[in-house]
């Protein structure tokens, strides 16, 4: 184990701390800056929300990174390990894909009633306020 | 002389069935805590997907910034109507930041083997947890008893159209909303207007809680504490006041008058669930820690004489559980 000089390491750590400390500062300040807290207009603008949400995934997949490979010691084992413990989480990719055109899918579904390309009407005693499961108060007078 | 040709073959055998060696130059116990690391990566990104799963497939979904904007600085001091998005969140990262780099600290002292070093730093870092468990039990009260979130209700709507507020007695008020806007449906009696949609038109109808009713005809600057259908607003058996508003938004919905939703049930059950689980893990992690540290100051590592290599293995537990927080804040807070 390549390990590195306990002077060096020390100063390894706070290097560590000051990244990991700003990497979030900067992914807060994207989250706001797409909420309209910093700017107004942004949330306007439809595509800044993938933008943003790139971003913010691509930070933390960073931090992940670094905790991994730094603060436990990945990158000084050897490759068998990084790999035995790494590769199976790739699996996650597909279960991400899977689930999230899941939960798309079931939307669809009951905006149209189970069937594709037929928008259902929502009845009109229907666009009261939802109480209960099924239960509606009417709110048509006004 | 002709064997000789296979004494090392055989001299290598025996070597690998002697035991003793480690492929992957770590001891049983590291690549085992690396394993169990893995199954719970997979136990976490299972709960994490369920969430995005469920966000993906309901209409609306409560947006963060409305629902964690508040900390214990606006019971002391700022006042209710100072909304402070994601502010206490990211106190809660630093604490955890802060604890794994302790932690690293530890470590490195432990393979000085510097028994004062290692106890030192564990002690920060069990302080850290601690902080950060505390700031989870304080999140979870102001939902739970102020906003009125459980597993099953979830307070925090979003508007999906434009529209203008109304005031209890059914005319319109100043207040304008967008689609896309969040609210919160407030508890009668715990309800002072002072959240993060502050309805400035009626000052101080906190009071009229203990008295049901009495405050009619008041020039309808109240919401009476009465069960139904009213003018401006609709009550439920439990109190809550859905706020009725009229659509502004150009189509056939124009006019309409609507009164507000509970957000997506869902929501509060994922919450509670996947933060409770992480703040276990949390919580759990500390008295690992604390038993190591005794054990630690107690001189049952320097006997071992191995590098404090108990003090790696939690340090590894430790560090998974801040790297949860990065996805769990991700999740939950910053998307």
């Amino acid at each position: 184990m390549a390990h590195l000089s306990y002077e060096a390491g020390k100063k390894r750590v706070y290097y560590g701390l000051i990244l990991l400390a700003v990497v979030t500062l900067v992914e807060v300040s994207f989250s706001l800056l797409g909420k309209d807290h910093i700017i107004e207009g942004v949330e306007a603008m439809s595509w800044t929300v993938y933008v943003i949400g790139f971003i913010l995934i691509a930070l933390s997949l960073y931090k992940a990174y670094f905790i991994i490979y730094e603060f436990m010691h990945m990158k000084y084992e050897v490759r068998g390990l990084a790999w035995s413990v790494l590769l199976p989480t790739s699996l996650l990719i597909w279960a991400v894909i899977a689930f999230f055109q899941e939960g798309n899918s079931w939307k669809n579904r009951r905006h149209n009633d189970g069937n594709p390309g037929s928008k259902k009407e929502v009845p009109a005693e229907q666009q009261g306020m939802l109480i209960g499961e099924d239960v509606y108060i009417l709110s048509g007078r006004g | 002389m002709a064997n000789s040709a296979h004494e090392p073959e055989v001299q290598q055998n025996e070597d690998l069935w002697s035991g003793g060696k480690q492929p992957l130059k770590v001891s049983y116990g590291k690549l085992m805590m690396w394993y169990f690391l893995l199954s719970d990566a997979f136990t976490f990104a299972g709960f994490l997907i369920a969430y995005g799963a469920l966000r993906f497939s309901s209409a609306t979904w409560p947006i963060p910034d409305d629902v964690f904007s508040t900390a214990p600085f606006n019971n002391f001091g700022l006042g209710h109507e100072t909304k402070l998005p994601l502010m206490f969140v990211t106190i809660m990262s630093f604490l955890l930041i802060i604890s794994s780099v302790t932690m690293v600290r530890a470590v490195q002292e432990g393979h000085r083997e510097n028994k004062r070093g290692v106890v030192f730093w564990m002690l920060m870092t069990i302080i850290g947890g601690l902080g950060f468990l505390s700031c989870q039990a304080w999140e979870w009260t102001n939902l739970i008893k102020d906003e009125h979130m459980t597993v099953n209700r979830d307070p925090f709507g979003t508007h999906t159209l434009d529209g203008v507020y109304l005031n209890p007695d059914g005319s319109e008020s100043d207040e304008v909303f967008k689609a896309g806007d969040g609210y919160l449906v407030h508890k009668h009696h715990v309800d002072h207007g002072d959240d993060a949609h502050g309805h400035d038109s009626h000052g101080d109808d906190g009071h009229g809680a203990e008295d049901h009713g009495s405050d009619d005809g008041h020039g309808g600057d109240e919401y009476a504490y009465e069960v139904g259908d009213h003018a401006g607003y609709v009550m439920d058996e439990n109190g809550f006041v859905f706020k009725k508003f009229k659509v502004t938004t150009d189509g056939d919905m124009k006019g309409q008058v609507m009164a507000q939703e509970f957000g997506p049930k869902a929501f509060g059950a994922l919450f509670f669930f996947i933060t409770g689980f992480h703040g276990f893990h949390v919580f759990s992690g500390v008295l690992f820690l604390l038993i190591i540290m005794i054990n630690a100051a107690g001189g049952v590592y320097v006997k071992r004489k191995n590098g404090y290599e108990m003090v790696e293995k939690i340090g590894l537990y430790w560090h998974f559980v801040d790297l949860v927080w990065v996805f769990v804040f991700l999740v939950f807070y910053l998307l």
